[in-house]
C-alpha cells in the first residue's frame, strides 16, 4: 500500500520533473549571469522550488539589494504558495502527521499543486514524498546543467526556451478551464485584470508581484461568489 | 554573502509555504472559503502567465507564436513537457523566419 502510493506519486512526478528540467535550464543560464556559481545556482534551486521567486531573487542578487528587500520581494510574489498551502491541507489525509506536514509543505510548487489537487483520492503521506522526488531532482539538476552549458547556447535557443514556464502553466490551466465553466470564467477574469493593471498607465505604480496576488484573489473571490463549488473538490 | 541572499529566499519562501499547511489542520467547512481555495491555482497561473509571456521573448510575434501552440496542445490534453516544448518550438521557429523576412 505503502509502497503502491510512493510508485503512483512517482508517476505522477515524472513529467513535471522533465518539464523542470528544462524550465531550470534556463534559470541556470541566468544565474551564470547574474555572478552565481554553478553549485550557488543549483543551492538556489534546492532550497527555493520556485519559478518566479527565483528569477526575481536573481535580479536582486545581481543589482545588490538588500536583503529586507529580498525577503518583502519573496513575501510578495510567493505569498500564493499560503494559499495553495491551505488547499493543500484541506486534501490531506487525517492520518497526515506534524512532521509530515513539515516535509510536505518545503516543494508545494504551483505543478505538484496543481496535480495533488487533481488526484482522485485523498493525499497520503507517501505519495505526496513520490510526487515531490523527481521533480526535486528535475528543478535542482537541470540548473546545475543549465548553468554549465547555458554560456555556450545562442541567443535564439535561449528566447525559445524562456516560453517553456508559461507553456507548463498554460498546460494546467487550459484542460480545466475546457471543462469547467466556471474555472473558464476566473481565468478569464484573470487575465483580463492582468493585461488592465498591466498596460493602464494609472496602474503603473503596481509591480508584477502585488499584480498577480491581487488578480489571484479577485478572480477566485468571483468564482467563488458567482459559481461556488458543489461538493468537495468537485467542478464548481 | 549570496549565501546570505540565498538564504534568506529559502527561509521566507518555506515558512510562506509551511505555516498554512501546518497551522489549518481543521477541514475547512465553509463554501465560499473552499470554492475561494479551489480557484486560486487556475486564476493564479493564469495571472503570472498574461500578459509576461508576450514579453519573454526576442519579439512579440514569436511569442504570440508560441502562446498559440501551447494553447492548441493544452486544448488537446497534451502532457505538461508535450506543451511547453510546442511552445518553445514555436518560439524558435518563428524568430528563424523573422529573421529571414526582416
Amino acid at each position: 500500500m505503502i509502497k503502491e502510493e510512493i510508485r503512483n506519486g512517482c508517476r505522477d512526478g515524472v513529467p513535471i520533473a522533465l518539464g523542470y528540467f528544462s524550465v531550470s535550464f534556463s534559470f541556470g543560464i541566468m544565474a551564470m549571469g547574474g555572478g552565481l556559481s554553478i553549485f550557488q545556482a543549483a543551492l538556489t534551486s534546492l532550497t527555493n522550488m520556485t519559478s518566479a521567486g527565483q528569477f526575481a531573487g536573481l535580479q536582486i542578487i545581481a543589482a545588490g539589494g538588500a536583503l529586507l528587500e529580498m525577503a518583502v520581494t519573496q513575501l510578495i510574489i510567493n505569498l500564493r504558495y499560503a494559499l495553495m498551502s491551505l488547499s493543500l491541507s484541506q486534501k490531506l489525509s487525517g492520518e497526515v502527521s506534524m512532521w509530515q506536514r513539515l516535509v510536505i509543505a518545503f516543494a508545494n510548487t504551483d505543478e505538484i499543486f496543481a496535480v495533488a489537487m487533481a488526484h482522485g483520492k485523498e493525499l497520503t503521506f507517501p505519495y505526496m514524498i513520490g510526487l515531490q522526488a523527481l521533480p526535486i531532482l528535475g528543478w535542482t539538476g537541470g540548473t546545475a546543467c543549465g548553468a554549465a552549458a547555458g554560456s555556450m547556447l545562442p541567443a535564439a535557443v535561449n528566447s525559445a526556451l524562456s516560453v517553456a514556464l508559461y507553456g507548463m502553466f498554460m498546460a494546467v490551466v487550459i484542460p480545466a478551464a475546457k471543462k469547467s465553466r466556471p474555472v473558464f470564467f476566473a481565468v478569464i477574469l484573470a487575465a483580463f485584470m492582468s493585461c488592465v493593471i498591466y498596460y493602464l498607465p494609472v496602474f503603473s505604480g503596481i509591480s508584477a508581484g502585488i499584480s498577480i496576488i491581487i488578480c489571484t484573489v479577485a478572480a477566485a473571490a468571483a468564482g467563488a461568489a458567482f459559481f461556488p463549488v458543489r461538493e468537495e473538490g468537485g467542478d464548481g | 554573502m549570496i549565501y546570505l541572499y540565498i538564504g534568506v529566499m529559502a527561509l521566507v519562501t518555506y515558512l510562506i509555504r509551511v505555516i498554512p499547511l501546518t497551522v489549518f489542520r481543521k477541514k475547512i467547512e465553509n463554501r465560499y472559503i473552499r470554492s475561494f481555495l479551489y480557484y486560486v491555482p487556475y486564476t493564479c497561473l493564469t495571472a503570472m502567465t498574461f500578459p509576461a509571456i508576450l514579453y519573454a521573448t526576442a519579439s512579440v510575434i514569436s511569442a504570440l507564436a508560441g502562446v498559440a501552440a501551447a494553447a492548441v496542445f493544452a486544448f488537446r490534453d497534451r502532457s505538461l513537457v508535450m506543451v511547453a516544448a510546442a511552445a518553445c518550438l514555436a518560439v524558435f521557429v518563428t524568430e528563424q523566419i523573422l529573421l529571414l523576412v526582416l
